[in-house]
């Protein structure tokens, strides 16, 4: 059956058929895009060029978002020409009758002091060429947080009441774009903050009971105390590091170690740790700073205050594309309410950058990779979350 | 007697796959000491792990049975299933790793920043996957047969469920101490038999077997329109450069530290392949010595196991040939359990999970896509040694190879070394290769036995494949400067400074 298949045919027809379902796929795509009404045609244009211009304003006011943004935003407005000064200059012209250019900020310097729409006709606006488009200009201001940051000018041979009134919405509704942009970047503004809080968090408490029991040994045993405030300056210079945002397991774990060091030589025997750490995941890069604050947090609540041996398991397994991370204390424990406001940040009481960290893993790694957290009171806590092998954009520095 | 020896051998290996499956973290190392951190894998285990990993059914049995078949030909066949990490080791180890990409798709998303790009990747990480499992499915079905009698589809079942429960219980993870001790288990299990044979074949006067020329002589072909160079050259290629796109293979570069640590490793992967590599020609010559003829409708991939009945008698043979099975199971279910955790993975992650996702509004973050992902992740290779069967191991093998060459290899070697390689240009080299060498391979399997120049370059595609597939890259890419990623200078800087240097400060740290 299958030697008298002949192939040249097989080969053609199969081409065949797949060209046409290529095409009535296509042919099927561009259907669907179809529209019922020009007035349905129009608005979706209006919203599609609206969609595309601010895609470019989503870095504020700059020279090369006033350049492309410029363009969509002159397609809107069926104008001639288009231009967007800040408080300093002229940021972006586009259209003809580019020799106007120097002379924009100056036209809008009526509407940067009053804060209104303006409109200057053939009287202000001369030119030589008789040809020139250029003839009137109606100019809006761009606000940001209800003060002028910019003008947008539309030029036209005939400013019309439409034409005003459609540059003072687009005008407004730039000035929304620029609020958004400057939202976002205040956001992340927030975020490196909080990150910086966080590295200058190392608790007062810890470097008051840390140095506390080194001098505790400075007599009985000089040798130790020398090792543990060894210990303790590598500690403070990686947790005050400047840098980037990552770091590898390994490092992250060899400082929770010089960490467990330290509150060891306070607690002594009623501190136990054991460690069990997968060696395939130490590579893996995890936000810097993400395991050592869960580790004081389950010493100092789960332990500090209970009375007798505690024991705090850290754990560190493979999960093919991804890792788990977990530390565990059998320690008082809390309430789930508790710590569901501490995550939801209604509650900052006591705890040690839990929410910090829970933030900062949504923030890299999608919402479905933040912590879980374990516990009831009197029944120890087991703090978890999972960090994929490979993320876009995340590396170690 | 055989039976039964062999039957408890296979068992003990499926079992304790199962029970490792199943064990899962706990046999990572435990520890409470302190400083663990700095105990990171070191190259020489990985090696080891890599090896086990690596060494398959094909290796185990079918290269042998090619070389009995074949003759001195094919003794490129060990040869190029190691220098294949000659080419990882130059090319591309050290960057991958630097890339920080865990698997094949992470690796085109990191360079390339292209979500398309990476689905085709994980799409040609399943294909690639499904088809070098098929040949592990066959091979145990080829074993079981042969020290059982049973048929051929009972061993590949066998071989299908236990790695589907392992890799579903969320066992078989990536214990490179298991692995690595595979390896070993591997080495011995064929070693030992081979130097008994030796030793016997010495002691018996060392007779010369009696070979047509063309089994002697390199390059002389059997009929006259048979090409062999061409075959051999075309075969050499897609080993060389096939390697670099095994997925079982790239995600334990992971575990290295650092792109030094990547390199050693495959230096030492490179000398224990060597090493494996030496035994599977002693048994394909001793075969030609001992059994000159195989009876009809028994294949040559089974020469490895029937060598040992032939020669040695008695309970010394069977306790050989056990010893044999259980080396080729434990070959074929570590391989294939690697295999399938790798699709598995990749399946889950791009294909089921998102889908989960959306039918559940985010809250599926369970197990059960993972387990219908590990499911669908063996079925399907089943299935397909079922239709494939008539095929060798090692021709289908070579498959899997020549369709990793014409796709992995263009993406990751002008990946890491040319700049102007654009979006456009990468998914263009990619789809020709895949189709192409898809193209061949399921001609060769359809329409066999063609012979002459058509079946020359249907079985063995890699040497017009992979060229073809560098030169569609190469030219869209030239022609679509645009779809040029804006970061790759960036990248490229990433993928190729030594790690001691200090991006940030750009000065030399020690």
């Amino acid at each position: 059956m299958a030697s008298s298949l002949h192939w040249p045919t097989a080969v053609v027809v199969l081409a065949a058929v797949l060209l046409v379902g290529l095409l009535r796929w296509v042919a099927g795509r561009g259907r669907r895009r179809g529209f019922l009404s020009t007035v349905d045609r129009v608005t979706y244009q209006t919203l599609h060029t609206a969609s595309l211009a601010s895609r470019h304003l989503s870095d504020g006011l700059t020279p090369d978002a006033a350049d492309k943004a410029g363009r969509h935003l002159l397609s809107i407005l069926g104008a001639r020409a288009v231009a967007i000064c800040d408080g300093a200059g002229l940021l972006g012209w586009t259209g003809p009758g580019e020799h106007h250019g120097p002379d924009a900020h100056a036209h809008a310097s009526a509407t940067r002091l009053s804060g209104t729409l303006t409109v200057l006709g053939s009287d202000v606006l001369t030119c030589s060429d008789p040809d020139c488009p250029i003839r009137s200009a109606v100019i809006a201001p761009l606000l940001a947080e209800g003060k002028v940051v910019g003008t947008l000018t539309a030029y036209a041979p005939a400013a019309s009441a439409g034409l005003a009134r459609a540059t003072g919405e687009l005008a407004r509704w730039v000035s929304a774009e620029l609020d958004v942009a400057e939202l976002g970047r205040t956001r992340t503004r927030a975020m490196e903050a909080e990150l910086r809080a966080l590295r200058a968090q190392i608790s007062p408490h810890f470097i008051f009971n840390s140095l506390g029991a080194i001098a505790s040994f400075v007599r009985t045993d000089p040798e130790r105390a020398r090792e543990l405030l060894l210990e303790f300056a590598d500690f403070t210079r990686y947790a005050l590091r400047e840098g980037g945002a990552f770091t590898t397991l390994a490092e992250e774990l060899r400082n929770v170690e010089r960490y467990l060091v330290l509150e060891q030589a306070r607690f002594g025997e009623r501190l136990q740790v054991s460690l069990l750490i997968a060696p395939e995941v130490l590579p893996v890069r995890v936000p810097y700073l993400a395991v050592q604050p869960l580790v004081e947090n389950a010493v100092r609540h789960g332990l500090a205050t209970k009375e007798g041996i505690g024991h705090v398991t850290i754990t560190a397994s493979d999960q093919g594309s991804e890792t788990e991370i977990s530390i565990e204390d059998d320690g008082v424990g809390t309430s789930p309410e508790l710590v569901q406001r501490i995550l939801d940040g209604q509650s900052r009481a006591d705890s040690v950058g839990l929410g910090n960290v829970d933030a900062r893993l949504r923030q890299v790694y999608g919402d479905e990779f933040g912590l879980v957290v374990e516990t009831a009171v009197g029944a120890g806590t087991r703090v978890s979350f999972r960090v994929p092998k490979y993320a876009p954009g995340v590396h170690a520095d | 007697m055989t039976q039964t020896f062999s039957i408890i051998a296979v068992t003990l290996v499926c079992l304790t796959t199962v029970a490792v499956g199943g064990l899962g973290l706990r046999l990572s190392r435990r520890t409470s000491d302190f400083y663990v951190a700095g105990r990171t894998v070191s190259p020489r285990l990985n090696a080891s792990a890599i090896s086990g990993e690596y060494l398959s059914a094909a290796s185990f049995l079918g290269v042998a049975g090619l070389i009995y078949d074949e003759g001195v030909d094919l003794l490129w066949l060990p040869v190029g299933y190691t220098v294949g990490y000659l080419v990882l080791l130059v090319m591309v180890a050290a960057p991958m790793r630097r890339s920080g990409a865990y698997t094949l798709p992470d690796f085109a998303e990191a360079r390339l920043g292209s979500i398309g790009i990476r689905r085709l990747a994980a799409l040609l990480v399943v294909a690639i996957g499904w088809l070098y499992l098929v040949p592990q499915f066959q091979g145990a079905g080829l074993a079981l047969q042969l020290v059982t009698g049973a048929p051929q589809w009972v061993g590949a079942l066998i071989v299908a469920v236990v790695v589907a429960l392992a890799v579903g219980a969320g066992g078989m993870r990536s214990i490179t101490f298991v692995q690595a001790v595979q390896y070993w288990i591997k080495l011995t299990a064929l070693a030992v038999p081979a130097f008994v044979l030796l030793a016997l074949w010495m002691r018996s006067g060392s007779a010369t077997p009696e070979v047509p020329v063309s089994w002697a002589e390199p390059f002389v072909a059997v009929s006259g329109d048979d090409h062999p160079v061409y075959r051999s050259a075309s075969m050499m290629v897609a080993l060389c450069l096939g390697t670099m796109g095994l997925p079982h293979v790239l995600v334990r570069y992971y575990t290295n530290p650092d792109g030094v640590a990547a390199r050693r490793t495959t230096v030492t992967v490179v000398a224990l392949l060597g090493a494996f590599y030496l035994l599977p020609p002693v048994y394909a010559a001793l075969g030609r010595v001992h059994l000159p003829s195989l009876p009809t409708g028994v294949r040559s991939d089974t020469i490895v196991l029937q060598l040992p009945g032939q020669v040695v008698e008695g309970i010394g043979g069977d306790v050989l040939t056990a010893m044999l099975a259980g080396g080729a199971f434990a070959a074929l279910l570590s391989t294939a359990s690697g295999l399938a955790m790798s699709v598995t993975g990749v399946l889950h992650q791009e294909f089921i999970r998102p889908r989960l996702a959306r039918l559940t509004g985010g809250d599926a973050m369970g197990f059960g896509g993972f387990r219908v992902a590990a499911a669908v992740a063996v079925i399907i290779p089943f299935g397909l040694s079922r239709w494939m069967e008539p095929i060798g191991i090692a021709t289908t093998v070579g498959f899997a190879f020549s369709l990793a060459a014409a796709t992995f290899a263009p993406l990751l070697m002008l990946g890491v070394w040319w700049r102007r390689l654009s979006r456009a240009g990468a998914a263009a080299g990619f789809i020709v290769g895949a189709v192409a060498a898809t193209a061949a391979a399921t001609a060769t399997v359809v329409a066999a036995p063609l012979s002459g120049w058509a079946g020359a370059l249907l079985a063995n595609p890699a040497a017009w494949c992979t060229p073809l597939a560098f030169s569609v890259a190469v030219v869209v890419s030239l022609a679509t400067p645009g779809s040029v990623p804006r970061d790759t200078t960036r990248v490229m800087v990433r993928l190729h400074t030594p790690e001691r240097i200090h991006l940030d400060h750009s000065r030399l740290i020690d």
